[in-house]
Order: structure tokens, then C-alpha cells, then sequence
């Protein structure tokens, strides 16, 4: 499916398919149409209506459905709580919703709420106000509101986007523990590779409305599709060289108009005091630091950029280098791009 | 700050003081003064025979039928204008917010006029009337229309501002665990816009009671008939009865004050539950 | 961004729908009413009338009137402002209450009691008789009904703008050597400047088109204490629709066009105001 805003292209022709009981990562920049797909798959947006597009739950098409029909639970980045109601009243609030026919009674919506309370660790905030909450609490209330329904698919917009980074990284961990006990197909959205890399099942890396890779964690990380994935994953070193005589060269003098980038993870780099038999790039230390799990060589290359090197510590003990010193760095794994990000193959 | 200054500050805080007091305390505090001053200044009985003369009672009627119908119209349709303006972006948004806004432009004698170039004999719509002897200028029906013309505004005004502000995401939360639109109004949107509601209703109703110029060109001054409690006011007044002008005059700045003081309550309250409602 | 598709939130139809047919029937058809009678008139006949000398004495008067009593506003209006947010008293919050009474009142009682209140033979006409001015049935009357209605105008608009003024703006000119008045005038007058325009032109085009509260106090005589608003409806009374329509037509322009300067203002405004931030 397709959809545009006026002139502009959220989403260009997209096709995707997400397990049952995963938990699915949309990763990409702002801009790549990761939350516009997320919304569509919620209704609360609709594709383009001239394409074929449609959406299927579990091979029931959901497409003509609207919004509050679908049965999807929606957690907001803002978490949208009910500014009104207690932290009860909300997430009570799908359940009193339903039509006549389906709506539980007092005592079993008061059991719900409980039980979801205590499956998200706040049952004494039953009574209060979101105002009075932090932003983690706030958005764990938005989940379990979001889980009262017993949605077929739960779907967070950035729901992290808006917390301080500690607890951040506390409630991304806590978000993948929820998910191993209550295992709902979920899709989220963000635009931290490491909250992906970390939490996902699964990830889908788009970019500028196109999807660029689907893949586990470690398959997006070890074997980047495309110089776009390669760069937007982990940290990577991109060294700018040209073709001479076929084989590429990195000797740091060349432009940034030459033909050829060279992309090499910090901890995929050797750091050499003399050149040695495949490519080597001349480097200047510039700063070592080992205070740290790994020890981490900052170096300037030719065209004076910074270059990151990781070394683990037993490595560094038996050949270590001190700031000012010319080195050449040999590249272990590494992925060759040209002109138009299209993957070379070189030999070393 | 030294001690000079302070004592500076605080000379000049009781001059800013002494002067914004007697600003207000002349230029408005004290025409409602002198309104009870004439009213009650033949005695409480001279006054009470004013307000329950059979014309006085007629006009007081009028002007609650009229408020009767126009504010809940209103209110109606200022809710949805609202809706349709705060909630959805589309093309003419702007230009109807304008429209909206209109009536607040326009002076109340030209409100009056318009009516009766539309209704009046002479009027476009005049001959159509007159066939089906339909009086609409010159009677009750006039009167209202020139009343919701003028208030029309008001709960608008109140309501798109804020409901603007609120956004749309909590409503879409609340569609997404299934609710309908009727729930999600009344049980979401609702609850947040109560005060500001509330405000628009209150002005619109102070407005509607005490129109005067609009009612004055459309009612045709039938003595017990189209005269609005106002517009009785002045006829008593231009018939040198001044104590029963005042006295009638009493009852409206009585409105006036409730007006103020339920005003008051409202915006204290709103601004409660924003400080409990917190940032978005 | 327009959405060709269907939205989310329900109820668009409904809405638009109520409110574009009372709109229509309410407003723009007896405006349409309005234009239409102008149009038979054409612009010929319409500069004819609003030549009349009655007609172009009334403008005068009510322009003049208007324009002062916004000005004097202007100077009251701030003050009570600065009062209501800088100032410490302990009746402040019934000052803030009672600034909105003139909104609240009916423009009859207000006409009244102001007329009560300075007519030749009360207690503050007679005192103003002494020192050789009357107020009451003339320009000077009309004047001070427009103040009356329009303090309030100029007092809420400038209020919340002096409430969001930045403290750390003075305290820096004060920083650098300014006294109190000429931090005022450098700093904050400027900066409060767009709200005071806002509020001059509200109270400004209200005052235009004021009927009730002017007309028992401003003497009525033509060429001399004549205000629009009266004009129009007596105009009306002799079955001159075409010179009311005329006039009516005049005024309603004159009022628009108020509204479409503050609301440039506010554009402008905003648009600097996000430069800088």
C-alpha cells in the first residue's frame, strides 16, 4: 500500500507481513514512515485508496474496518490518558465502552483492572490522577489500558520517546519481560536502533517510506542489506577511498568525491604499527581510553575524521598505542559501497 | 534590593494601587451604584410595584423565552462548529472560523437593520410573509432571531480555542479501544470542555438577557409584547418614569453581578483542573 | 494536507453540516439581505447619502468620540492592567472580577446610569457644571460612555501579555544601568505594544458601533451630538431604508476592517515572535 500527504510520500508501496506473538521493531529516521504505517495499521489513518492496499488480521481483512472495531491496542508516545479519569477509570474505559451485549459486569471489570494493575507493577495508583504520575508510570497505565481489550494487536507509537533515558532503558526491558508472559502480537515504533536491536523479535529498518530490511536482530546487524541499514545500526567507521587497478584504496588523500566508502564497525578494525598485507588506512592516534568494558581508540585518517576503534583489553595489553603515534588500521569485516550504495566486492 | 529600594517599591505599589482602585471604582464600580441608588431611592415598596407591573412582567417573560431558546441553540451550535473546526483540518477552516467570528463584528443596530431588510415588508422576504400573514419583524419572532444573531459567537468562541489546544489524541485513544463516537464525545471531549462550556454559556446568556440594540430596532416597541426587560427599561426612561426605569434597570445589574460572580467561579475552577490536568 | 479519505474522528458531517446551515440561515442570509440592498442602491447612490451632511457630522462625532475614548483607555486600561499583575492588594482579585462588568451589563442600564451619574443635576454633573463643563448631551458625554464600554477591552488584552512578559528582560536592563521608567519605556512598552494596539482596536470599533449605552447620555441632536447608531434607526423610523442601508453598510465596513487589522497584528506578531524563539 501507498499513502501521500498531498505532494509528499509517507509511504511508497509498501509490503509487510508481521509473525503472530513477536514482537516487531519499525526502526527508522524521522521521515521514514514508520509511524504512518503503524497508524494505518490502527485506523487511525488510511491509505491511499487507488492501490491494492489491505490489511490482515491473521488472514481476516481489516481494512474496511474502522478504527473501533478493529480490537488494536494503541499506546501513544504522549500516552493520551484521559486527563479526567483515575488511573482505574482509564483503563476501565474499554471495557465500559462496549455495547450492551458485550460489556462485562461491575466486579469482573474491577477484577480486570486490578490484574492488569498488578501485571504492570502500580496497583496502589489505582485511585490517582495522571497528573500526578511520572512519565514512566503514565505510560505503563497507557499499556495496560491498551491491554484491557485483550487487543488481537498491540501497537506503541515511539513509546519511549518521551521519558528521561534512564528510565528509558528500565521500561524497554521491562516492555520485553511483558511481552515473554503475555506474548500479543505486538508492532512498535522508534527510531533508537539500540531500544530495537535490544528489545525486538524482529525488525523492520525503513527508510523515506520504503522498507529496507526485515530480519532478526543479530541478521540486520550482521548482515546489513544495504549501506543505509549498515550505517543506521551500531556505529560504523566510513572510510572514503577510490578504485585503483581494481582493488580500492584508502590512502586518505583522496576527496570525498571519490568513488568508493568503505564501512567498518569499531570493533571490526585492527590497529597496526606498520602496514600490513591487505588494505591498509594510515591513521593518527588521537585519544585512548580504557576505562571501560572495551578499550576505545579514537584516531584522526587523512582527511583528519574521526575514525573509532574498540578493542577488548587483552588485545590492547600486547600491542599498545599512545596518542600522536601513526598507526594503520586493517579492516576485518567490512562492506564496500560505490557511488550509488551499490555493494562491491573487493579483494584484500 | 537594599532597604531604599524597597521602600521605593513599595511607595510606588501603593500609588499603582490607589490609582487602578479609583480607575475602576469610578469608571465602573460606580455607574452600578448609582443603578440601586435611583432604584431604591423612592423606597422598597415604589420599587416593588416597578418590577411587578403587568408590562414590567410581560417584558421579564419575553426576555427568559427568548434566553430559553437561544442559549441552548446556541450552545448547540457552537459545540459544533467547534467540533468540526478544532478536530479536522480541511480546506475553508479558516474562512469559517471567520464567519463564525462575524457577529462580533457587527454593530447591534445594523444586526437589528438586517433582519428587517430580510423580514420587513419592504424586505426580501417581505411579500413571501405577508401573504402567509407572517409577522416576524415587529414581533417575538424578530426578537429572537435578532438575539441568536448577536450571541451567536460566544460558546464558539470559548470552545474552539480550547478544544484546540486539547488535541485530538485522546480521542483517538478512546476510539481505539472501541468506543463510538457518542461515547468518545460525551465520555472524553465533554468532560475536558465542561468549564470552558460552562464560560461560553454564561456570556452568551448575560448577552442574550441583556441585548439592547439589535431588539431595539427589530421589536417595534409593542408596549407588553416585544418589549425584552431592556428594551422596557427604556421605554420607562423616555416616559421620565425614572424610578421604575432604575428599578426595572436593578434587576438586570442584579443579572449582571450573578453574571460576574458565576464568571469568577467558573475560571477558578478551570484553572484547578488545569494545574490537576498537568501538561499534555 | 488535505485527506481525500475518510477520517477517524466521527462526526465531521454532522458538524460541518449544523454549522454551515445556521451560519447560512443566521447570518449570511440576512447579511446577503444586506448587500443586496446596497447593490440596488449602487455606489452612486451610497456616497450620496453618506455625503449628506447629517450623515458625515454623525461619522465625525462617533470617529472622534471613538478614538479618544479608545486613547483614554489606552492610559486607563494599562494602568489597571500593571495593577492586576504586578500590583499587591488584598481586594485585587475583586478589581479583577468587577473589570469585566461593563461586558456584563446591558448596554440600556449602563446608558442610564452613566446619564444618572452625569447629568446636569447629579451629584458628579453638578460638580463638573461648576468648574463650567458639561458632559452629559454632548460629545464629551458620548466620550465617556465609549470609556465606560471599552476599559475592559484594552485591560484583558493587555493583561495576559504583561502576565507572560519574561522578568529576566527588565532585570537584565536594570542590569545594565537602566532606571525603573527607562526600562518601561525601552523594554516592556514595546514588547506589550502589539496587545495594546489589540485592545485599542477592539475597544475602538466597539465603541463605533455602540448604540445602547451612548445614546441616553450623548444629546442626540443632529450635526452636533449625533452618533451612527442612532442615526441608522432614525433613518429606519422615517422609512429611509435605503439611507440606513447605506449607512449601515459604512459603519459595517469601517468595524471589519478594525477586526482585520488586529487580526493582521496578531499574524504579524506571531510570526516575529517564532523568529526569535
Amino acid at each position: 500500500m501507498s499513502k501521500t500527504f498531498g505532494a509528499y510520500t509517507a509511504l511508497d508501496d509498501i509490503s509487510l507481513e508481521i509473525p503472530s506473538g513477536e514482537l516487531t521493531a519499525l526502526l527508522g529516521p524521522s521521515g521514514s514512515g514508520k509511524t504512518t504505517l503503524l497508524r494505518i495499521v490502527a485506523g487511525l489513518e488510511t491509505a491511499d485508496p487507488d492501490g491494492s492496499g489491505r490489511i490482515l488480521f491473521d488472514g481476516a481483512p481489516v481494512t474496511e474496518s474502522p478504527v473501533n472495531r478493529r480490537r488494536v491496542g494503541f499506546v501513544f508516545q504522549h500516552y493520551a490518558l484521559f486527563r479526567h479519569m483515575t488511573v482505574f477509570e482509564n483503563i476501565a474505559f474499554g471495557l465500559r465502552v462496549k455495547p450492551r451485549g458485550e460489556r462485562p459486569l461491575r466486579d469482573e471489570i474491577r477484577e480486570r483492572v486490578h490484574a492488569l494493575l498488578k501485571l504492570v507493577q502500580l496497583e496502589q495508583l489505582a485511585q490517582r490522577y495522571p497528573s500526578q504520575l511520572s512519565g514512566g508510570q503514565r505510560q505503563r497505565i497507557a499499556l495496560a489500558r491498551a491491554l484491557a481489550i485483550q487487543p488481537r494487536v498491540l501497537l506503541l507509537d515511539e513509546p519511549f520517546g518521551a521519558l528521561d533515558a534512564q528510565v528509558r532503558t528500565e521500561l524497554r526491558r521491562w516492555l520485553r519481560h511483558l511481552h515473554d508472559t503475555i506474548h500479543v502480537t505486538s508492532i512498535f515504533v522508534t527510531h533508537d536502533q539500540e531500544e530495537a536491536l535490544e528489545v525486538a523479535d524482529r525488525i523492520v529498518v525503513m527508510n523515506k517510506g520504503r522498507i529496507e530490511q526485515t530480519g532478526t536482530p543479530d541478521e540486520v546487524f550482521q548482515n546489513p542489506a544495504s549501506e543505509f541499514v549498515m550505517k543506521f545500526l551500531g556505529d560504523v567507521n566510513v572510510f572514503h577511498g577510490r578504485v585503483h587497478n581494481e582493488r580500492p584504496v584508502f590512502t586518505g588523500d583522496s576527496s570525498e568525491d571519490g568513488s568508493v566508502r568503505l564501512l567498518v564497525r569499531p570493533h571490526d578494525l585492527a590497529v597496526l604499527p606498520q602496514p600490513g598485507p591487505g588494505i591498509s588506512i594510515p591513521a593518527r592516534v588521537y585519544r585512548v581510553m580504557t576505562a571501560g568494558a572495551l578499550v576505545k581508540i579514537e584516531l584522526l585518517d587523512g582527511q583528519n575524521r574521526l575514525v573509532q576503534v574498540q578493542v577488548p583489553h587483552e588485545t590492547y595489553r600486547t600491542a599498545s598505542v599512545h596518542a600522536g603515534q601513526q598507526v594503520y588500521l586493517a579492516p576485518k569485516e567490512s562492506r564496500l559501497y560505490g557511488q550509488s550504495s551499490e555493494r562491491l566486492e573487493y579483494v584484500i | 534590593m537594599n532597604g531604599e529600594e524597597r521602600q521605593a517599591l513599595s511607595w510606588g505599589n501603593l500609588a499603582l494601587s490607589v490609582t487602578a482602585v479609583a480607575i475602576v471604582g469610578t469608571v465602573i464600580v460606580l455607574p452600578l451604584l448609582v443603578v440601586l441608588k435611583e432604584a431604591f431611592a423612592a423606597g422598597f415598596g415604589v420599587w416593588a410595584a416597578s418590577v411587578t407591573d403587568p408590562d414590567a412582567r410581560a417584558a421579564v417573560a419575553l426576555t427568559l423565552g427568548v434566553t430559553v431558546v437561544v442559549v441552548p441553540l446556541n450552545t448547540l451550535f457552537g459545540v459544533a462548529a467547534a467540533w468540526a473546526i478544532a478536530k479536522f483540518r480541511f480546506t475553508g477552516r479558516s474562512l469559517l472560523l471567520s464567519l463564525v467570528d462575524l457577529p462580533f463584528a457587527v454593530s447591534p443596530v445594523v444586526a437589528g437593520l438586517i433582519f428587517i431588510l430580510l423580514f420587513g415588508r419592504h424586505g426580501w422576504l417581505g411579500g413571501w410573509l405577508d401573504a402567509r400573514d407572517v409577522q416576524v419583524v415587529f414581533a417575538v419572532p424578530g426578537v429572537l432571531l435578532a438575539t441568536l444573531f448577536v450571541t451567536f459567537p460566544f460558546v464558539a468562541r470559548e470552545l474552539i480555542p480550547l478544544m484546540t489546544e486539547q488535541g485530538t489524541e485522546e480521542e483517538e485513544a478512546a476510539l481505539s479501544l472501541g468506543a463510538t463516537g457518542w461515547q468518545t464525545f460525551r465520555r472524553v471531549t465533554l468532560p475536558n470542555i465542561k468549564w470552558g462550556l460552562l464560560y461560553g454559556i454564561i456570556l452568551c446568556n448575560a448577552r442574550a438577557m441583556g441585548e439592547f440594540g439589535a431588539v431595539s430596532v427589530v421589536s417595534g416597541h409593542i408596549r407588553g409584547e416585544t418589549n425584552t426587560l431592556p428594551l422596557h427599561v427604556e421605554v420607562l426612561y423616555n416616559e421620565y418614569r425614572f424610578t421604575a426605569a432604575f428599578a426595572c434597570a436593578s434587576l438586570l445589574a442584579g443579572l449582571a453581578m450573578v453574571t460576574l460572580i458565576v464568571k469568577t467561579v467558573v475560571e477558578r475552577q478551570a484553572a484547578r483542573q488545569t494545574a490537576r490536568g498537568g501538561e499534555t | 494536507m488535505t485527506f481525500k479519505q475518510k477520517r477517524v474522528l466521527p462526526g465531521f458531517g454532522l458538524a460541518l453540516g449544523t454549522t454551515v446551515t445556521a451560519l447560512s440561515l443566521l447570518v449570511l442570509l440576512p447579511l446577503a439581505a444586506l448587500v443586496a440592498r446596497s447593490g440596488e442602491l449602487g455606489l452612486a447612490g451610497m456616497v450620496r447619502v453618506l455625503a449628506q451632511p447629517r450623515v458625515l457630522a454623525a461619522f465625525r462625532v462617533t470617529f472622534l468620540t471613538a478614538l479618544c475614548a479608545a486613547l483614554i483607555n489606552v492610559v486607563l486600561g494599562v494602568t489597571v492592567a500593571w495593577f492586576l499583575v504586578r500590583g499587591r492588594c488584598p481586594f485585587k482579585r475583586l478589581i479583577d472580577a468587577v473589570v469585566d462588568l461593563p461586558f456584563a451589563l446591558p448596554t440600556a442600564v449602563s446608558g442610564i446610569a452613566l446619564t444618572a451619574l452625569l447629568a446636569p443635576d447629579a451629584a458628579i454633573g453638578r460638580a463638573l457644571g461648576r468648574l463650567g463643563l458639561q458632559v452629559a448631551f454632548t460629545p464629551a458625554g458620548i466620550t465617556a460612555a465609549m470609556v465606560f464600554i471599552g476599559l475592559p477591552f484594552v485591560v484583558r488584552s493587555v493583561q495576559p501579555a504583561l502576565a507572560d512578559l519574561n522578568r529576566e528582560l527588565e532585570e537584565a536592563a536594570a542590569s545594565l544601568g537602566a532606571s525603573r521608567w527607562q526600562s518601561l519605556l525601552r523594554v516592556v512598552l514595546p514588547l506589550l505594544a502589539p496587545a495594546i494596539l489589540s485592545g485599542f482596536t477592539l475597544a475602538f470599533a466597539r465603541a463605533l458601533g455602540e448604540y445602547g449605552s451612548v445614546v441616553f447620555i450623548a444629546g442626540n441632536m443632529p450635526m452636533k451630538s449625533e452618533i451612527v447608531s442612532l442615526l441608522i434607526i432614525t433613518k429606519l423610523e422615517q422609512f429611509d431604508y435605503a439611507g440606513a442601508t447605506a449607512i449601515a453598510v459604512a459603519l459595517l465596513a469601517l468595524s471589519l476592517l478594525c477586526i482585520l487589522t488586529i487580526n493582521a497584528l496578531q499574524a504579524t506578531v506571531g510570526r516575529a515572535e517564532r523568529r526569535v524563539s
